[in-house]
């Protein structure tokens, strides 16, 4: 039991937050009479949020590494520009303008990057001018108003679903399978984890709680591949989505650059006598959240059906509110993958739920705004307890 | 004359773990300048922190007085307020502001809350001309010498109505015709009635203007000497400083001392802001397989930026010099190859650069050699546990678990941490900065007997110590700095803590004699 105990307060944050997430659901579907939770809004949610959720892994790398980038929304929009400009009024191929995009993304990321990590101007300066110069040069592009629609194939990065290979009607059987190799994974790398911490010596939770946690994912895996399966099956966003975090989760947990960034991020000077080329991975961070925002400035384009002056606007503080609300250190040296992401599903939640229940943008921010302030809030509580 | 106008009786302050003062008595006369002198952390700075306020009455045992009154000083406000003002090593001006808006911060000439510029300029002028400073009160002090600087200091001192003046080595990084002139005008205030407390680690002004000097050592009053009776020589203080029991304090090392591993010839370092000013000159040192090479000076002595210009260029600019491992030229301009060349540099300060605080040990153990237990950038997470339990178990780190924070460790714990990082990157030649400071006598104890396990191992380290029994109690050959030159070396059997302070403490051309 002690072990249990101690198991919370070590990760009393994401429990925190997963437990926030799950009152305010059903706190919605409660109040929207079970329509948050319809297979058609999950699946409306997933979409909605998938922008926000793409870019919150690259922000989340920069808020760890001490950095901020306010610039995404703009980049979002002058992306989409781009690729409407190029589709529809060039006649490019789709999959030939995704590719720019993406190294446009890159290239846009670089040049935030040099300026921070290589002239060492504070990246809050340095993507703040990105901010108005790419918002600038959205406009300019588009001359001022919307240009569409896309071709399907474009339409279908975000507006797609997973191809059904049993064609049972009314049921999409392939997103069943999935989760249900998807739930066995899961398990088996749990287990193996805890077999590893166990030769290791270190305490483990009790093997109830171990089973207990098990059937609960796989509860939760396999209801939400049920509600999908019982609309039109996986979104393909959602597939994009699946991997991004899985290698972001990858990266921040296992790998050497991850290793190093929070190192840079805890303490830059320690990590650079450690030989850690701080400069570089600063600039690489940069490069990462650039293409994050153009695979984020596709998505909204191709969901849109059309590139507008005005998209993204403001998407940067729903990114970093997410990557805030779910445990990252404006300090930097801390945060994790899974706290951005229930951060994004917690302000995807609330936009969502309110705007069912008819409340106004007006309030919904103010609810939002709240929202931050309590989750950093319950942070340093929890620091000044423990300290 | 024996009129007192300060008496500290029986101060003792205690920091967790270290008695940084134990029973101090210390009194100034009326009109004198009285000497303070002993060994980097003999208790000089702290003693004055204590009369100064910045560790407020209830921290510390026992009584101040002041002009006969007792004193209870909860910050530093009210000791100026009672004409006590200290001037601190690293000076407290605010670099884009005039002259005369650093002379009045905190003590600003207003009225309902607006200054009085005029008022405030007139009499910034005023206190300039008394210290002999010739410049406009508009100056920004950016724009001014470090000397000049000190100048107004003092002058802010005075519009304070200083009756003891402190300084806390204020000539440290004057030059020598910057510090003749400071050093006047301190026999100028004696004459107006001013005391001052000089804080100095440079016997010869001592010698020059001290009325009397009072040495500490070990956080303890030592002795009390009256230069006005008799001529006090630069040996006499010296031989006050050092002089302790040395017994069985160093682990015994069999030595094996081999070839020359490693060597820089003619290192010279430019500093990164002052950018004409050297802090390497001409330097040129080596050490062998199995040796531990000392590196003694004060604290300024250009030590550690010499050890981090080294160490990949981590230091300063305009580096120029040659560096040699087993004879060959070796490329050591960034931190990654001088890595790659089997250099570790093991920092003085751990906190700052050292260690990754709010990150588990056994990241911090392997951060510094992540390929070691990683394949394709991939961490192998089991094998990274192995290795760090074993630099845990080799090196006695005390630890609830290597996944405890580095921040909730001991000082001597988290040096041992550090340690390990290096030990993981499997260097040929350590440079250890000052790796014993501020750890328990214990602790201090089993980081030699790493030293020198290492050195029997065949690795070649270079100790950065400010203390000098340390120096002499495991180090197979000395250096002595100062200034940013290498002033001397000498076979640890040869020498002894006189001759090494000698060294450090007095002029150049002494030492080239």
């Amino acid at each position: 039991m002690k072990t249990l105990s101690t198991l919370f307060k070590n990760n009393v944050r994401e429990y925190g937050m997963l437990i926030a997430l799950i009152v305010v659901m059903a706190f919605f579907q409660f109040q929207t009479k079970g329509v948050l939770m319809k297979p058609v809004n999950i699946t409306n949610l997933v979409l909605q949020n998938s922008y926000v959720i793409t870019m919150a892994m690259g922000m989340l790398l920069i808020i760890i590494t001490g950095g901020i980038d306010l610039s995404v929304g703009s980049v979002v929009a002058v992306i989409g520009a781009l690729a409407g400009v190029l589709i529809v009024r060039y006649d490019f191929n789709w999959v030939l303008v995704v590719a720019i995009s993406l190294l446009l993304g890159a290239a846009i990321g670089a040049f935030h990057g040099y300026f921070v990590a290589y002239l060492k101007i504070p990246a809050f300066i340095v993507t703040l001018a990105g901010m108005l110069i790419f918002r600038g040069l959205t406009i300019a592009l588009l001359r001022g108003e919307s240009v569409g629609p896309f071709p399907r194939g474009f339409q279908n990065i975000s507006s797609g679903f997973i191809p059904d290979f049993f064609h049972y009607d009314g049921f999409h059987i392939t997103t069943m399978l999935i989760g249900a190799i998807l739930s066995v994974l899961l398990i088996w790398l749990d287990m193996r984890n805890r077999k590893n911490q166990q030769k290791y010596g270190f305490e483990v939770t009790p093997f109830y709680f171990f089973v207990i946690k098990n059937i609960a994912i796989t509860a939760a895996v396999m209801g939400f591949c049920y509600l999908m399966a019982s609309y039109k099956g996986l979104p393909n966003v959602l597939v994009l989505l699946f991997v991004l975090i899985t290698f972001y989760a990858f990266i921040t947990t296992s790998s050497v650059i991850g290793r190093r960034i929070y190192a840079m991020g805890g303490n830059e000077k320690a990590a650079r006598l450690s030989g850690v080329n701080t400069p570089r991975l600063l600039f690489y961070t940069f490069v990462n959240l650039g293409v994050l925002a153009s695979l984020a400035g596709l998505i909204v384009a191709a969901r849109l059906n059309s590139s507008t002056p005005n998209a993204g606007d403001g998407m940067e503080l729903d990114v970093i509110a997410a990557c805030f609300i779910g445990g990252a250190s404006p300090m930097g040296g801390v945060g994790k993958v899974i706290g951005a992401l229930v951060g994004a599903f917690l302000i995807g939640v609330l936009n969502n739920g309110m705007s069912i229940m008819g409340v106004g943008i007006d309030w919904q921010k103010v609810v939002k705004g709240i929202v931050l302030l309590l989750a950093v809030l319950f942070d340093v509580y929890n620091k000044n307890k423990n300290a | 004359m024996s009129d007192v106008i300060l008496e500290m009786r029986n101060i003792t302050k205690t920091f967790p773990g270290v008695k940084a003062l134990d029973n101090v008595s210390f009194s100034v006369t009326r009109g004198e300048i009285h000497a303070l002198v002993g060994e980097n952390g003999a208790g000089k700075s702290t003693l004055m922190k204590v009369l100064s306020g910045i560790y407020p009455y209830g921290t510390y045992h026992g009584e101040i007085y002041f002009q006969g009154e007792e004193c209870r000083f909860r910050d530093i406000t009210e000791s100026e307020k009672v004409g006590l003002v200290i001037i601190h090593q690293e000076l407290a001006l605010i670099p884009f502001l005039s002259v005369a808006e650093n002379m009045f911060l905190g003590n600003e000439r207003a009225k309902n809350g607006i200054i009085d510029w005029n008022e405030s300029i007139s009499k910034t002028a005023e206190l300039l001309e008394r210290v002999g400073l010739h410049e406009s009160p508009n100056t920004l002090i950016t724009n001014m010498g470090v000397g000049k600087q000190q100048l107004v200091e003092i002058a802010k001192a005075l519009a304070k109505e200083v009756k003891l003046l402190i300084l806390d080595e204020p000539t440290a990084s004057l030059n020598e015709n910057d510090s003749e002139k400071l050093l006047e005008l301190l026999l100028q205030f004696k004459e107006h009635g001013i005391s001052s407390i000089l804080i100095s680690h440079k016997l010869s002004e001592v010698n020059k203007v001290a009325d009397s000097i009072t040495i500490l050592r070990d956080g303890a009053t030592i002795e009390t000497l009256d230069c006005k009776k008799d001529k006090i020589t630069e040996d006499r203080i010296i031989r006050g400083m050092v002089g302790r029991d040395m017994t069985h304090r160093f682990p015994p090392r069999e030595k094996n001392i081999g070839e020359v591993i490693f060597e820089v010839r003619d290192w010279n370092v430019y500093h990164p802001i002052h950018e004409d000013r050297k802090v390497s000159t001409n330097v040129n040192i080596s050490v062998r397989k199995g040796e531990v090479v000392g590196l003694s000076g004060l604290m300024g002595a250009g030590r550690t930026e010499l050890a981090m210009s080294i160490f990949g260029h981590a230091y300063g600019t305009r580096i120029s010099g040659t560096a040699y491992r087993h004879g060959n030229e070796i490329d050591i301009s960034t931190i990654d190859k001088a890595i790659d060349n089997g250099i570790a540099y093991a920092t003085e300060d751990r906190k700052a650069y050292g260690l990754v605080l709010i990150q588990e040990v056994k990241n911090n153990i392997t951060l510094a050699n992540l390929e070691e237990i990683s394949s394709r950038q991939v961490i192998n997470e089991p094998q990274e546990m192995r290795v760090t339990s074993e630099y845990r178990d080799r090196l006695n780190i005390k630890c609830s678990s290597i996944q405890q924070l580095a921040l909730n460790l001991s000082g001597g714990n988290q040096q041992k941490v550090v340690l390990s990082k290096w030990l993981f990157a499997s260097p040929e030649i350590l440079i250890l900065d000052e790796p014993t400071r501020g750890i328990d006598v214990g602790a201090k104890f089993e980081i030699y007997t790493i030293i020198n396990r290492l050195a029997s191992e065949g690795k070649g380290i270079i100790l950065i110590s400010s203390e000098l029994p340390e120096i002499l109690g495991i180090c197979d050959r000395i250096y002595v700095m100062r200034d940013g030159k290498i002033v001397g070396e000498m076979p640890a059997s040869e020498a002894s803590q006189e001759k090494v302070m000698k060294y450090i403490m007095t002029q150049q051309e002494v030492v080239e004699q």
